[in-house]
Parts: C-alpha cells; sequence; structure tokens
C-alpha cells in the first residue's frame, strides 16, 4: 500500500511539474511576442469595403505586397475598377491587381457609372476552402480568421479551386496555399493590416463584433450593406457598401 | 529564388490570381488511370461473377490491366502535391469533411482487394511455378504462395468462392474509387462547369469506356505478337460492352450540356463561349465528333453486323473504336480538369490556353512516362505470373492426385 502511494505521489509531482514548466514556457513565449493580454475568445474581426470611398489608387495593393511578402503575379488583395454604360455594357479590369493604379483608357461606349471595388480574403464562416482541405491545414481561428498552417498543407490546391472568390493561390516558392491572413501578426498585437493603413480614404475599415462601441460593427448593424455572392451561402465576414449588381 | 511566372493571355476580365492553372496534366492524368482500373475489374468481374464465358480469354489479362494500372495511379498526384513528403498526412490524419480526404480509404481499401483477389486467381499457378522452379526463383514463388502448396480440388473451391465474393465487393470499390474523382469536381460550388451531381457518373461511365477500350487495343496486340488466335466471341463481346458504356458516357455528356444551356442561368453565360471558343477544339471536335460520333457509328456496324463480319474486319472496326475512345475520355478529362480552369470565377473571362511543356516537372514528358510505366507494371506482371491462359499440372501429378483420391 505504502509503494503505492508513493508511486501515485510521485506521478503527480512529476504531472505537476511538466504542466508547471509547459505552462511557463507558453507564457514565457506569449510574452515574448507581446501577446500576453490577447484572449481570441474577445474578438470576431469583420471588414468593411466602401466601395464609393475607393479611388483604386493602388495603395492598399502595395501595403500588402510589402508587408507579406506576397510573390509577384499573385494576389492577397487587389482593386477592380467596373466601367457601366447603359445597354448593359461593362467593362472590368484590374491591370497587375490595380498595384500601381488604373491607366486612363478610352472604351466605345459611354461610360455612365464606374466604380472600384478592393478584394481580398472574405473569410467565410461557411468557408469552402477549411471544408476541402483533406489534412486541415486550412482553419479558422477562434476571433474568425481563416489561416493556412504551411507546416501542414500538401498543396494540393483543392481550397484554391474551391474559393469562388479567387482569394487563394499556390505560393510559387513554398508550394503550399497562401492568402490574405488580415495581418493576422498585427491585429493579434492590436494593429490594423497593413492595406487598412495605407488607405489614404478610408474605403478599408477593419473591426471588432464582439466590441459594443466598434463603429464599424455599429455601420454594419444600421447601414445596409452587401457580401460578394451571397447565394453560394459562404457568410463572409467581409462586408461591402456601395456595390453594383455587376460585382460579383 | 522566385521562379519566373508565365502571366498568361486573358479574354475578358479573371480574377488577377484565376490566371494560374493549378491543377495540371496530371490530374488530368489521374482520373484517366483510375478510369481505366475500373473498367478493365468490370470486364474481369463479368467472367468471374456474372459468368460471361465469352471473356474468359482475357478475365485474368483484364485483372492484370486493372491491377498495373492501379499500381502507378497514384504518381501523377505525387508527382503534382507541392509536399508529397506530407502525402501521407491524407492517410494518416484526414479531415474528413473534405472529400479528398476519403482518397486513403477508398485507394487503399481497393487496393487490398485487388491483391487479394490476384493472389486467389493466380494462386494455383504460383504453387506450379514455385514447383517448377528452383533457387531463389522458387523462393520467391513459394513466398508468393505464402508456403502453402494446397493445390486440392476442395482447396481451389474455396479459392473461386473467395474470387466471386471479392469480385462482389470489389464493384462497388472500383466504382467508389473512380466515383469519388468525379464527385471531387462535381461537389465544388465556386465552379460551374464541374459543380453537377451528375459528374460521378459520367467519369464512371467514362471509365468504363476507357477500360474496355483498353483492353481491346492490349488484347490485340498482345495476340498479335504471341501469334495467338484474337478470340472472336470475346472481341464481339467487347465490342458490345464498349458500345453501351460509350452510349451512356456520350449521353451523360450531353445531357449535362443541354441542361445548362436549357436553364439559361448565369452559370451557361460563361459556359457557352467557353465550348464554343477555348474548347472548341478539344470538346466539339476531339470529344463529340472524332471520339464519340465516329466510333459510335463503327461500334454500330461492328455490333449490329456482327454475325456478317469477318475476323478481320471486326478486329479492325474494334480497334479503330478503342482507339478514337481513348482519345475521347481523354479529352473529356481535358475539358473537365483544365477547361474549368480556364474559365475564371468572375464569369466574365478566360484564360488563354494552357499548353504544358515538354520538359516541365508536370509536363508531358512526365505524363507520358507514368501512363508508360502502367505498361511496364502489366510486362512485369506478365513476366512473373501467365495473364492469358492458366498453367497446367504436369501429367505426373495429375496421375499421382487422382491415384491418391480412388
Amino acid at each position: 500500500m505504502g509503494k503505492e502511494t508513493t508511486r501515485r505521489g510521485f506521478l503527480e509531482a512529476a504531472a505537476t511539474t511538466a504542466l508547471a514548466i509547459t505552462l511557463g514556457r507558453k507564457a514565457g513565449l506569449a510574452a515574448e511576442a507581446g501577446l500576453s493580454e490577447y484572449n481570441w475568445e474577445d474578438y470576431s474581426y469583420v471588414y468593411l469595403v466602401d466601395a464609393s470611398k475607393c479611388i483604386g489608387c493602388g495603395m492598399c495593393v502595395q501595403a500588402c505586397q510589402k508587408e507579406n511578402r506576397v510573390p509577384d503575379g499573385f494576389f492577397r488583395t487587389w482593386v477592380e475598377r467596373y466601367r457601366i454604360g447603359e445597354g448593359g455594357r461593362v467593362e472590368v479590369d484590374s491591370p497587375n491587381g490595380g498595384i500601381n493604379g488604373f491607366p486612363a483608357t478610352i472604351l466605345d461606349f459611354k461610360v455612365t457609372k464606374g466604380l472600384f471595388v478592393p478584394k481580398l480574403c472574405n473569410h467565410c464562416k461557411n468557408t469552402p476552402c477549411t471544408q476541402v482541405c483533406p489534412v486541415g491545414a486550412s482553419y479558422t481561428t477562434k476571433d474568425g480568421v481563416v489561416l493556412v498552417d504551411d507546416k501542414r498543407c500538401i498543396g494540393c490546391g483543392y481550397c484554391v479551386q474551391a474559393c469562388p472568390y479567387g482569394s487563394r493561390y499556390l505560393h510559387p516558392v513554398s508550394h503550399v496555399a497562401d492568402k490574405c491572413t488580415w495581418c493576422y501578426h498585427r491585429i493579434t498585437r492590436g494593429l490594423k493590416p497593413a492595406c487598412v493603413m495605407a488607405c489614404p480614404v478610408g474605403a478599408r475599415a477593419f473591426g471588432n463584433m464582439k466590441n459594443l462601441q466598434d463603429p464599424v460593427r455599429k455601420t454594419i448593424a444600421t447601414q445596409p450593406v452587401l457580401v460578394l455572392q451571397p447565394e453560394l451561402l459562404t457568410r463572409p465576414n467581409c462586408y461591402y457598401k456601395g456595390l453594383d449588381k455587376e460585382v460579383r | 529564388m522566385i521562379p519566373e511566372i508565365r502571366v498568361p493571355e486573358v479574354v475578358g476580365f479573371a480574377f488577377p490570381n484565376d490566371i494560374h492553372i493549378t491543377w495540371s496534366l496530371m490530374i488530368v492524368l489521374y482520373p484517366y488511370l483510375t478510369g481505366i482500373v475500373a473498367g478493365a475489374f468490370v470486364i474481369s468481374a463479368l467472367y468471374h461473377l456474372f459468368g460471361r464465358e465469352e471473356l474468359r480469354p482475357i478475365s485474368r489479362f483484364s485483372m492484370a490491366t486493372s491491377f498495373a494500372f492501379m499500381v502507378v495511379a497514384t504518381l501523377p498526384l505525387l508527382n503534382h502535391l507541392g509536399h508529397p513528403e506530407r502525402a501521407l498526412n491524407i492517410i494518416f490524419t484526414p479531415n474528413f469533411s473534405s472529400a479528398m480526404a476519403g482518397f486513403g480509404i477508398l485507394y487503399n481499401t481497393y487496393l487490398l482487394i485487388l491483391l487479394l483477389e490476384v493472389w486467389f486467381v493466380w494462386r494455383k499457378d504460383i504453387i506450379l511455378l514455385a514447383r517448377r522452379n528452383r533457387g531463389l526463383k522458387r523462393k520467391i514463388y513459394a513466398a508468393m504462395a505464402l508456403w502453402t502448396y494446397d493445390i486440392s480440388p476442395q482447396a481451389l473451391e474455396k479459392d473461386h468462392s473467395a474470387i466471386r465474393v471479392l469480385t462482389a465487393i470489389g464493384i462497388p470499390a472500383a466504382c467508389m474509387l473512380h466515383g469519388y474523382v468525379g464527385f471531387l469536381f462535381g461537389a465544388l460550388k465556386a465552379n460551374p462547369w464541374w459543380s453537377t451531381p451528375l459528374m460521378p457518373i459520367i467519369f464512371l461511365a467514362s471509365g468504363m469506356t476507357s477500360g474496355v477500350a483498353m483492353l481491346i487495343i492490349l488484347y490485340q496486340v498482345a495476340m498479335k505478337v504471341s501469334g495467338q488466335k484474337i478470340e472472336s466471341e470475346t472481341i464481339a463481346s467487347l465490342n458490345r460492352w464498349l458500345w453501351l458504356f460509350m452510349i451512356v458516357t456520350v449521353s451523360l455528356e450531353l445531357l449535362e450540356i443541354i441542361t445548362l444551356a436549357y436553364e439559361q442561368s448565369e452559370a451557361w453565360e460563361a459556359i457557352h463561349p467557353l465550348l464554343t471558343t477555348k474548347l472548341a477544339f478539344s470538346f466539339i471536335s476531339v470529344q463529340l465528333i472524332l471520339g464519340s460520333l465516329i466510333p459510335f457509328i463503327l461500334l454500330m456496324i461492328a455490333v449490329t453486323m456482327n454475325r456478317y463480319l469477318h475476323d478481320r474486319v471486326r478486329n479492325t472496326l474494334s480497334f479503330v473504336s478503342a482507339l478514337l475512345l481513348l482519345i475521347q475520355v481523354f479529352a473529356m478529362r481535358w475539358n473537365v480538369v483544365i477547361g474549368g480552369q480556364l474559365l475564371s470565377k468572375s464569369f466574365r473571362g478566360f484564360r488563354e490556353t494552357y499548353s504544358p511543356q515538354l520538359f516541365e516537372k508536370e509536363g508531358i514528358l512526365a505524363a507520358a512516362g507514368i501512363f508508360c510505366l502502367a505498361f511496364v507494371a502489366l510486362f512485369v506482371f506478365a513476366k512473373i505470373l501467365p495473364v492469358f491462359k492458366a498453367l497446367e499440372e504436369p501429367r505426373t501429378v495429375k496421375l499421382e492426385a487422382e491415384a491418391k483420391r480412388s
């Protein structure tokens, strides 16, 4: 009996020590990364684009490429230009994702309205990309961000095919799926995504649905907003103001 | 170093990330191989389970073909993955909300069934070969026989029952393996050219077509090379099955298009120009006319006028139709896999046609190499085990066995 107690005692002590070491190490790592006060249960991120404000300058695309080292020819965010005339005439373009703005070109129809539409991953609540990932490398965090674990991704490309918004690509160097993270490394430190910071006209806004005072939350709650391709029921966390029916 | 990206031409407007072809020639090849696997297996099942005696001459050969193509089927996938070293994650840590996670279960189940069935079908031959050979060869055959040398009539009867059971499970397993590839495409709501419940059935039907077509070609070539007689009953039967499978395939393929066109949905607005411009050659000319209409007529002659045909005419009609149908099925895979990616999810534009390079990693040479490996695998199989006729027991052994029994 005595022997039994000793063994249990030893095991308990060992387990407590191991736990203490693990927790201490985790706390240390978190503190080092500046995450000590971050609790993802307190956040539910949301993005709001006001297309009527966007001037198509491309600063957001440039900021994203620099912040996230996005390879040339691929885009975590981009801007589309819509020029619409009467009789269903529509011209859409996005030269190099709009990174250098948009050249003035002459169309063969009279443009009666036009708009710029910034695009990025919609971080859907019911997202097809994480659904189809065969190894669970694509996942949604508790604060509502869709991310890719680049140590786990096998590079099959199924998520790229499944995203109806074209916001994913296979990275040409790392050969894993890559996409907008809403600058997760920034937002978890209380900063805004790079694209939001770079926008000179405030067409891009970032907020937290769990914060009752959040202006983005208030706008979504009180003003007319749309999501892209609502018929697919992906339930995006990216909302739009000032869209036109021609935008998909 | 960042590799240079070939920026393709775009007609209309495509989402900027949509201009890259994520699923290459390798993903065209994979369902092509598994389709042949399923089709060849069904022909062997028609003999083993459904007693179609006229298919006996190729019953073993069709199983060997199915096995050989199955062995190489994973190679295009491995070559395509960005991280093939992590491929086993699909098997060990699958995410079951993904259709692709079914791959591990379906592929391994079918491979196991096929392995067992091959063992039971060839068990007697393996034992006879173990007895005939000496030295290392004998040891290898003995190991293949699992060191049991029982070829008594009772044991062979048990083998036969096992084959029947395995075939009965094997048919749905083969259909699942290949149908699931169709499901991978059919269940993606993001792509209107793929998203249809018909997709798995179309894949299955065309898989049967390509499997039978491949058998016809291989059987005729093998008989010619070895100077043996091509059984006219067997060819006539294969013609009938090929005709049936091709009619089902083409009907379903047309049904899908006609439904889309008739619905006049948003998807058709994008698909219609895709079919008439980017895929005009590979879909209309190759898949529908060269690959469907011509073999339909040739096979109609071969099937309906079978009894009036000279063997050589029947064989030629059969061979040409089979070759055209192999092209048809490949074109169908191409039009689905590549066609679906030419169409941007913006529904407003297309990428210029995708033309794989000869020497690139997922290029033409790699694809041709993998495809040829299937034939190499079949050749090796045929070197180890007899794929056409079962071995005969030596007379003395037979007499001894009879003496024992009496």
